[in-house]
């Protein structure tokens, strides 16, 4: 990914984070919460599960729609990072060739099955990773990790990286534009360049450093940054966290898919 | 490499998360007793900076292809294990949020990798004994590239590692390290190359920065250090070892017991209660040869540690699961899509 590009993802990923819809009102512990038993529900079925996997789209797809995230986004970064996966599981199918019949006079090798599991999963999981932080601050969520019992120092490093992500990325930027128009094809792209280029970072970065410490102990830093928000759990953060805790069980322990398409058969005669 | 979410199983997942939160904790505290808060705003812009860093891709020579910085080993020469794995943990952490890098579980596969690795057993073993007193410019070209090389052969090996004992893949345990080994190798000599280059330069502009980082870390820790280094390793061992047993042995007892409770625990609910469509198609499939729940679910407990080979599943069940798939996912989609209908009709 180009430098411009990650970098205007990132932005309009952290803008839509702070917009105000029913999802984003949600206390940042219960989707944070949620979002992990989505993925251990999610890796917990079987390698030649895929149809029962499906219903689990429900939670992705509403907490998108009720948060208004625009899902072409959601699916473009999906398909953006799943290089590792793709071709990790796509040695299933060579590796893994019993034949299986999944439907009258269609059979297919069970490695194309685990492998489309893989890429289900994937979807899935990535998916999910994305909203919870589209619709949760980053500040939030570092708050609600904190109330969960993480080191305040680990936190403060979050919260304090955060701060300064987007002004050492754009200074970044403005460097790597000065390469990139006085290199002359590839000339500026080498390791030589590179080295120098991150070794000024670093200095300009220790020096922002302490300017940045004296401003703070000039405001009265003592080693902690405080919010002023009482962030306290609601009846409606239970809620959420009961009704998606159980829609995972539920669709762990009941194939729904089998299930619908055999009560189908049975209606349809 | 990142580990991904859709290769993990719950079990492996769930240990690297113990052991990297154990990590984190263990990592904040040790920091909290020497530190001055000078380092705090340090500590987050350098991540910052290893963060905007990792975006900048340089050519390699020789190959065409671009590379990009890992980090890990500038900032624990820089800042010290402690630290330097706090701010590792947390460019991963934002990274996993923002760019999806493999996933919300397998964060903590990827901290434990690219962090443990570099900052508690590369840095200590390996960079600090070889470097000296750090003034040496060849020393300190040896020691990165040593250093770098171990730490990433190490974080390659604990992903091949992760992934077989997860057993999502296929890939035998011998190819998957062929591939992933000899790649490492190479990005390991760049992340050398590049570390040593970084150092030099910040020696050469500013030295005291190097002096005051060696300094802070106090050497005497290193001996408990060490201790703590090997209590790591051998709970990586066991836990690799504990593990191995635990995927093979549970899923199946797990899948074939939910069979057996879904098998039983559906038939009769539908039966109550019902209108007489269902307690039709009940009495119907009853009469199916091949029940649709205990042939996919019966055999993994028959053929542990054989190649999965399924008998053939019965196509009429497979049919209508299909069909009910597609249903689901219409529905689920269907639900989003009416719900974005809705709201854009809502607004005026």
């Amino acid at each position: 990914m180009s430098f411009e590009a990650a970098y205007s993802g990132l932005g309009r990923l952290d803008r839509l984070s702070y917009r105000d819809t029913v999802v984003h009102r949600l206390d940042p512990r219960a989707k944070v919460v949620a979002t992990m038993l989505f993925a251990v529900a999610v890796v917990s079925f079987p390698r030649y599960e895929v149809l029962s996997l499906l219903p689990l789209f429900l939670f992705p797809v509403l907490i998108a729609a009720l948060g208004d995230i625009p899902a072409g986004f959601i699916a473009k970064k999906v398909v953006a990072v799943s290089p590792f996966a793709v071709f990790i599981g796509m040695f299933n199918p060579l590796f893994d060739s019993a034949a299986v019949a999944i439907a009258p006079g269609v059979s297919v090798s069970a490695g194309w099955i685990s492998f489309a599991s893989i890429l289900v999963k994937f979807a899935l999981t990535i998916s999910a990773a994305l909203l919870l932080i589209a619709t949760t601050s980053f500040p939030g969520i570092c708050r609600g990790l904190r109330r969960l019992g993480l080191p305040a120092l680990f936190v403060s490093q979050l919260l304090f990286l955060y701060r300064y992500l987007f002004v050492l990325i754009e200074e970044a930027m403005r460097v790597v534009r000065a390469r990139d128009m006085r290199s002359f094809g590839n000339r500026g792209a080498g390791m030589r360049v590179f080295v120098r280029i991150v070794g000024t970072l670093f200095l300009r970065t220790v020096e922002r450093a302490e300017r940045i410490y004296g401003a703070m102990l000039a405001r009265g830093f003592r080693g902690e940054i405080p919010s002023m928000r009482r962030e306290t759990l609601r009846p409606s953060d239970a809620v959420f966290m009961l009704a998606a805790g159980g829609f995972f069980v539920l669709c762990r322990l009941v194939p729904v898919p089998q299930t619908i398409g055999r009560l189908l058969g049975g209606l349809a005669g | 490499m990142h580990m991904a979410d859709a290769l993990l199983s719950p079990a492996v997942g769930g240990t690297f998360w113990a052991g990297t939160i154990g990590a984190i904790g263990y990592a904040s505290k040790k920091l909290k007793e020497h530190l001055d808060d000078r380092k705090i705003p340090l500590m987050g812009v350098l991540g910052a900076f290893i963060f905007a860093s990792q975006m900048i891709n340089f050519t390699i020579p020789g190959t065409g292809s671009s590379g990009h910085l890992g980090g890990g080993m500038i900032l624990a020469i820089l800042l010290g294990p402690h630290a330097a794995f706090l701010v590792m943990a947390s460019v991963l952490t934002v990274q996993a949020l923002f760019f999806a890098d493999g996933g919300l579980l397998a964060l903590g596969c990827n901290i434990w990798n690219l962090g443990i690795y570099p900052c508690f057993v590369a840095w200590p073993l390996i960079y600090k004994p070889l470097a000296g007193d750090g003034r040496n410019p060849r020393r300190i070209l040896a020691a990165s590239m040593a250093s770098g090389i171990a730490g990433l052969q190490m974080g390659a090996f604990s992903v091949v590692l992760q992934t077989l004992l997860s057993g999502k893949t296929a890939l035998p345990f011998g190819t998957f390290l062929l591939m992933m080994q000899p790649i490492h190798l190479a990005i390991g000599v760049i992340e050398g190359f590049v570390t040593a280059g970084v150092i030099h330069y910040v020696r050469a502009a500013r030295p005291e920065i190097l002096d005051s980082s060696a300094s802070s870390v106090p050497l005497a820790a290193g001996i408990s250090l060490r201790n703590v280094l090997i209590g790591f390793l051998a709970l990586a061992i066991v836990t690799g070892g504990a593990l191995s047993w635990f995927a093979s042995a549970r899923p199946d007892g797990l899948e074939w017991s939910i069979a057996k409770v879904t098998g039983k625990g559906e038939l009769p609910e539908q039966q109550h209660g019902v209108p007489a469509a269902l307690k039709g198609l009940q009495e119907r499939t009853a009469f199916l040869p091949d029940y649709g729940f205990k042939s996919p679910s019966g055999e993994p407990k028959a053929k542990k540690g054989e190649a999965p080979a399924w008998p053939a599943v019965d196509a009429a069940t497979s049919v209508s699961g299909l069909i009910g798939g597609v249903l689901v996912l219409v529905v689920a989609f269907g639900i989003g899509w009416a719900i974005r209908a809705f709201r854009r009709r809502s607004i005026p």
